[in-house]
């Protein structure tokens, strides 16, 4: 089911980088050269499962988790460690503890979100579902437990509403995130539900909420109504926290707990709501942004149906339009909070895939954007990783 | 007894029937776990509730006690109710 794409003349190359797309249909891989022109297309895989995440572990660059389950099954996770040649499930997908006698207890409707462990924990990966629940696995994703306190702890269960309260497709547990310094210093996120820290391994978590806005009317001190969309921490300085939330787009310097609204200086026809956001693999100051029309009864499309990357190369202070190659008019999509991604090459490549089917790339951090794919299902996630061996 | 396997599930049976014993419903659906691992979650959560679209019938009635007794009972058909795109 390979089949080669060329987006370019450039001369052809060894295999480099792998991208991993998760879609409501299935996953997709595709396999691009040192150019990052010729794409060579591997699947579909899982055909007719919803993918929220497929994830490559950068420590050993070849297992790969999926996150998975169909419209008429419960949720499982599919595992290969020979780069999606193969795949075997997971002994124990995450789930929730068995509730009391007599209680109803919850179940997971699928996992949604999937970021491996420390450098130094081989193995350890950790899971966000929907409902919100945060499951951890010592084993490379075979066997999954509830991790932490917050899944059955009363304060958190009302901190994450009901299932009423979440995005349209169930409220999600996101952006979880592990300090490259610290192992025990740990992030995560809940659409709704606030952003949370902990410095003890997870032992403990608490809300991170100052300075963040949300929608008018509601108490801001209650992470309830907040609803932070994706949380990214800079590689290079991760002192650095950056969020695009349902209420503009944030900045956090640490040891500082109050985040700042850098999503005002974009363009006011524009504003600053959406879904993904990317840092820079080696600049703080630079990151990226797809932002969406969040107006009246929230159409979830490019506003007015102009595509655009919205970038900035000085922390948020400014933004720049980058829709060079982009649909010009008339295109109603958007990008999805897992959908956009950054390798690690110089210049950067970005990569973002729409909720239409659209796989694009740009090689020049933005300037210029290349449609690799259309005609995919509806796109969850997309991944990349950077000279994977056997990837070509 | 036998067992009929709705076609999203046969990535685990690889066969359309499936053989299983047990006393009750929940004792042929572990048995076809300890077979084929991973099947029972498919069908029911870990609240031991069967998922929304899956459906049980003993010799074609519909049943929705996982601690039915199935004394007798010669074939239970496991049906996924497709709902939906």
């Amino acid at each position: 089911m390979a089949s080669e794409i060329d987006t370019g003349a450039a001369q052809r190359g060894p295999g480099t980088v792998l991208l991993l797309v998760a879609t409501r249909k299935g996953a997709w891989l595709y396999r691009g050269d040192a150019t990052r022109q010729h794409w060579r297309v591997d699947g579909p895989h899982f055909l007719g499962h919803i993918i929220n995440h497929l994830v490559l572990d950068p420590r050993d660059g070849r297992t790969l988790l999926a996150a998975a389950k169909t419209g008429h099954l419960g949720p499982t996770v599919f595992r290969s460690t020979d780069l999606g040649r193969s795949w075997q499930e997971a002994a124990r997908p995450p789930a929730f503890a068995p509730a009391p006698e007599g209680q109803g207890g919850r179940s997971v409707d699928h996992t949604f979100w999937l970021t491996p462990g420390h450098a130094d924990q081989p193995g350890v990966w950790y899971a966000g579902t929907s409902p919100q629940g945060l499951f951890r696995s010592e084993d490379g994703g075979v066997s999954w437990a509830p991790f932490s306190p917050i899944n059955d702890d009363p304060q958190y269960r009302k901190w994450m509403g009901t299932v009423q309260d979440g995005t349209p497709d169930g409220p999600k547990l996101h952006s979880i995130i592990v300090d490259p310094r610290d192992a025990e210093h740990l992030y995560f996120a809940m659409s709704g539900g606030g952003v949370h820290e902990s410095g003890d391994g997870g032992r403990s978590f608490a809300p991170l909420l100052s300075g963040i806005e949300v929608v008018e009317g509601f108490d801001g001190s209650d992470p309830t109504f907040h609803d932070p969309h994706c949380v990214r921490l800079c590689p290079t300085n991760p002192d650095r926290l950056y969020q695009q939330n349902h209420c503009g787009i944030y900045r956090l310097d640490r040891p500082s707990d109050t985040w700042r609204r850098i999503g005002r200086a974009m363009p006011a026809e524009v504003g600053d709501i959406g879904f993904p956001m990317v840092v820079h693999p080696r600049d703080a100051n630079a990151v990226w942004v797809f932002p969406m029309d969040g107006t009246s009864v929230w159409p979830r499309t490019s506003p007015g149906g102009k595509p655009a990357v919205y970038g900035t190369r000085d922390g948020g202070e400014s933004w720049q339009r980058l829709d060079a190659g982009l649909p010009a008019e008339q295109a109603w999509w958007t990008v999805k909070r897992q959908a956009m991604t950054a390798d690690s090459a110089d210049p950067v490549g970005l990569y973002f895939g729409t909720t239409s089917g659209e796989l694009w790339m740009s090689g020049d951090e933005g300037r210029q954007w290349t449609r690799i794919a259309a005609h995919l299902p509806e796109i969850y996630a997309v991944e990349v990783a950077m000279g994977v061996e056997g990837a070509s | 007894m036998k067992v009929l396997i709705p076609s999203a599930l046969r990535s685990y049976t690889e066969q359309a029937y499936a053989e299983a014993g047990g006393d009750t419903l929940a004792a042929v659906l572990a048995e076809l776990d300890r077979c084929y691992p991973g099947i029972r979650f498919r069908m029911i959560d870990e609240q031991n509730r069967i998922r929304p679209h899956i459906r049980f019938f003993i010799d074609g009635e519909q049943v929705f006690d996982l601690a039915r007794r199935l004394d007798g009972v010669q074939e239970l058909v496991i049906v996924q109710a497709l709902s939906g795109g």
